[in-house]
């Protein structure tokens, strides 16, 4: 069997769905380009071949029964902070190096159930904190485009393996920009939806009112696709929102016609690379031909982004990580004399220095005499900028602007300053301090580093489809996004 | 803000997680770097503005009072770093 491993999600599902090719076949052939692509990216931490071909055969005989599922046979790939059950599951961690998943996470069984196949974990930045993946215990993933530098991060393994064509798509998580970023370090469109829309049920947590599912792909379409599997009201999430199903889709088709697109002026300030600033210009040029309108607003608050996540994100993750005290599963240390120096040890060996520093950060800020200070003034500060949004939603629809301020950077770049890594991610944060959705597509290249550019498009809430269908017509227009690297 | 070397042994008591007398200068400084960047917000006048936590301001659902769970011990206990009969091991807590 010949098969393009470049093809979408929207072409694999027609091809399957005309029976030119198998689940069976399609798996076969991604594990052979992961067993001889892999080593030299190490996207995936977890691979389990016969795992993989018994969820595959199992959708051809699903297929072969006459049910219709939407991915019926597509295969897909899932960040290792997503629980499989009887997967190891790793986040990236020591301490979870052996730890093999006793459930399965909601969003993994909504894309089972759409008919997708498990190719295997994807590796990331431990417990998803890092924007370049050099932070994971199981070694660092190179950019298929240039081995020498980041894919990004934290969910630098969905994006490295979907460039590289070693699936059709990924899984990813978006806590501070954790999709948008590598997406567009490795030129594909990256998606964060709404808080709620996608169930953090069996997500290893991080910083729970932040933490979002998306996915991967060279596509919004794909993107559309595999959002309308991984969506939905989920019981067992308790933020989940519960509201009725929606094909993503739907919208896709919609000319941009009378789009207003808001360009806030803190978006295109100094600190964005002359290169970037270029590209995303050229960008908007295509949505103007295209029938959009475009209005400068203000975000006079979003400089707060940074200094605000920095205090929930760790604050949230100082609670969330505190389950992991080598007494119920996870990484315990051989000598201690008691049972909090066995605390102490198994999590001083278990977590690497950037989780480490977090918790530190976290468990501060929480402490007694500060949450006013810090946790309390963080959260008012989320609800000024999401007032600053909603007025800006008074003149456009959609707003845009560099998904990062710089694209891929070399490793060991920004790995000795976290204050600099963390600046990386300037644009992507309010997205997740707000709620609202948010995506990155491939708009151009930085033409002095040579190095790809991301389209930030922020979406009022719930606006997911319009935010497709808007990235959609730009990639009918332009080529971008059809670029692949050769590995 | 600046944290003294008393600070950092202090959360990370809180924190649970050893920090060797070695490392104590290191994680201070880079800690005093993160909080330079944080303390950024402080010069905003918030006061009477209600904290957000959630951007739909969604109320948490109440669920019944029911059993949903069953009961997978092994399962859950085979990740366990120590366990036997049905417990899970630790050092010895109560004299």
């Amino acid at each position: 069997m010949s098969w393009n491993t470049f093809a979408t999600v929207a072409e694999t599902k027609k091809a399957l769905d005309a029976k030119q090719v198998s689940a069976v076949e399609l798996a076969k052939h991604y594990l052979s380009r992961v067993s001889s692509i892999n080593p030299a990216l190490n996207a995936f931490i977890t691979i389990d071949p016969e795992k993989t071909l018994s969820e595959a055969l199992a959708q051809d005989n699903r297929r072969a029964k006459g049910e219709a599922a939407p991915l019926l046979g597509v295969p897909i790939a899932h960040k290792d902070i997503y629980l499989i059950d009887g997967w190891r599951t790793t986040c990236g961690s020591k301490m979870l190096e052996n730890f093999v998943a006793p459930y399965s996470s909601t969003v993994v069984k909504n894309m089972a159930d759409a008919g997708m196949v498990t190719l295997g974990k994807l590796n990331m930045d431990e417990f998803a904190m890092g924007s370049s993946n050099e932070t994971s215990y199981f070694g660092t993933v190179k950019n298929p485009w240039d081995l020498s530098r980041v894919p990004g991060g934290s969910s630098g393994g969905s994006a490295a393996s979907v460039a590289a064509g070693l699936t059709p798509a990924s899984t990813g998580t978006d806590t501070g920009g954790s999709i948008r970023q590598p997406a567009m370090f490795c030129n594909l469109t990256g998606l964060k939806p709404t808080y709620g829309v996608c169930s953090r049920y069996g997500i290893i947590a991080f910083a729970s009112s932040l933490d979002q599912a998306g996915p991967f792909a060279q596509t919004a379409e794909d993107c559309a696709l595999l959002l309308s599997a991984m969506a939905g009201f989920d019981p067992h999430d308790a933020t989940s929102l519960d509201r009725p199903k929606e094909d993503y889709s739907r919208d896709l088709s919609k000319p941009l016609k009378g789009l207003r697109i808001g360009l806030p002026k803190e978006f295109f300030g100094d600190g964005v690379a002359p290169g970037i600033a270029k590209a995303v210009d050229e960008a908007l040029d295509v949505y103007r031909k295209l029938g959009a309108t475009t209005v400068e607003v203000s975000l006079p608050n979003v400089k707060y982004s940074v200094p605000a996540y920095y205090v929930v994100a760790p604050a949230e993750a100082s609670s969330n990580l505190s389950r992991f005290d080598g007494a119920r599963f996870g990484h315990r240390a051989k000598d201690y004399t008691d049972i909090v120096d066995m605390y102490k040890r198994s999590r001083a060996e278990g977590f690497g220095a950037e989780v480490k520093r977090r918790i530190l950060i976290g468990t501060y800020v929480l402490s007694h005499g500060y949450y006013d200070a810090y946790y309390l003034q963080a959260g008012k500060l989320r609800r000024l900028i999401a007032e600053d949004f909603k007025k800006a939603y008074e003149v456009c629809d959609v707003v845009m602007g560099p998904t990062a301020p710089e694209g891929a950077f070399q490793f060991g770049a920004k790995s000795d300053d976290p204050v600099k890594m963390y600046l990386n991610d300037i644009f992507t944060i309010c997205a997740n301090l707000t709620g609202q959705p948010a995506m990155s597509h491939p708009c151009g290249v930085d033409k002095d580093t040579g190095q790809f550019v991301g389209m930030h498009i922020i979406g009022n809430y719930l606006d997911e489809a319009r935010m497709l269908n808007v990235a959609h017509q730009y990639q009918l227009a332009t080529e971008w996004h059809k670029k692949h690297p050769a590995l | 803000m600046s944290l003294s070397a008393q600070d950092i042994e202090r959360i990370a008591h809180l924190a649970r997680i050893r920090v060797s007398p070695d490392e104590v200068a290191q994680v201070q400084a880079k800690l005093e770097g993160i909080f330079k960047l944080i303390d950024d917000m402080q010069s905003v006048n918030t006061q009477g503005v209600e904290p957000m936590s959630h951007g739909l301001d969604m109320v948490l659902r109440l669920r019944d009072d029911a059993v949903t769970e069953v009961n997978q011990r092994e399962k859950f206990q085979s990740n366990a770093p120590a366990a036997a009969d049905g417990y899970f091991l630790v050092p010895k807590v109560i004299e």
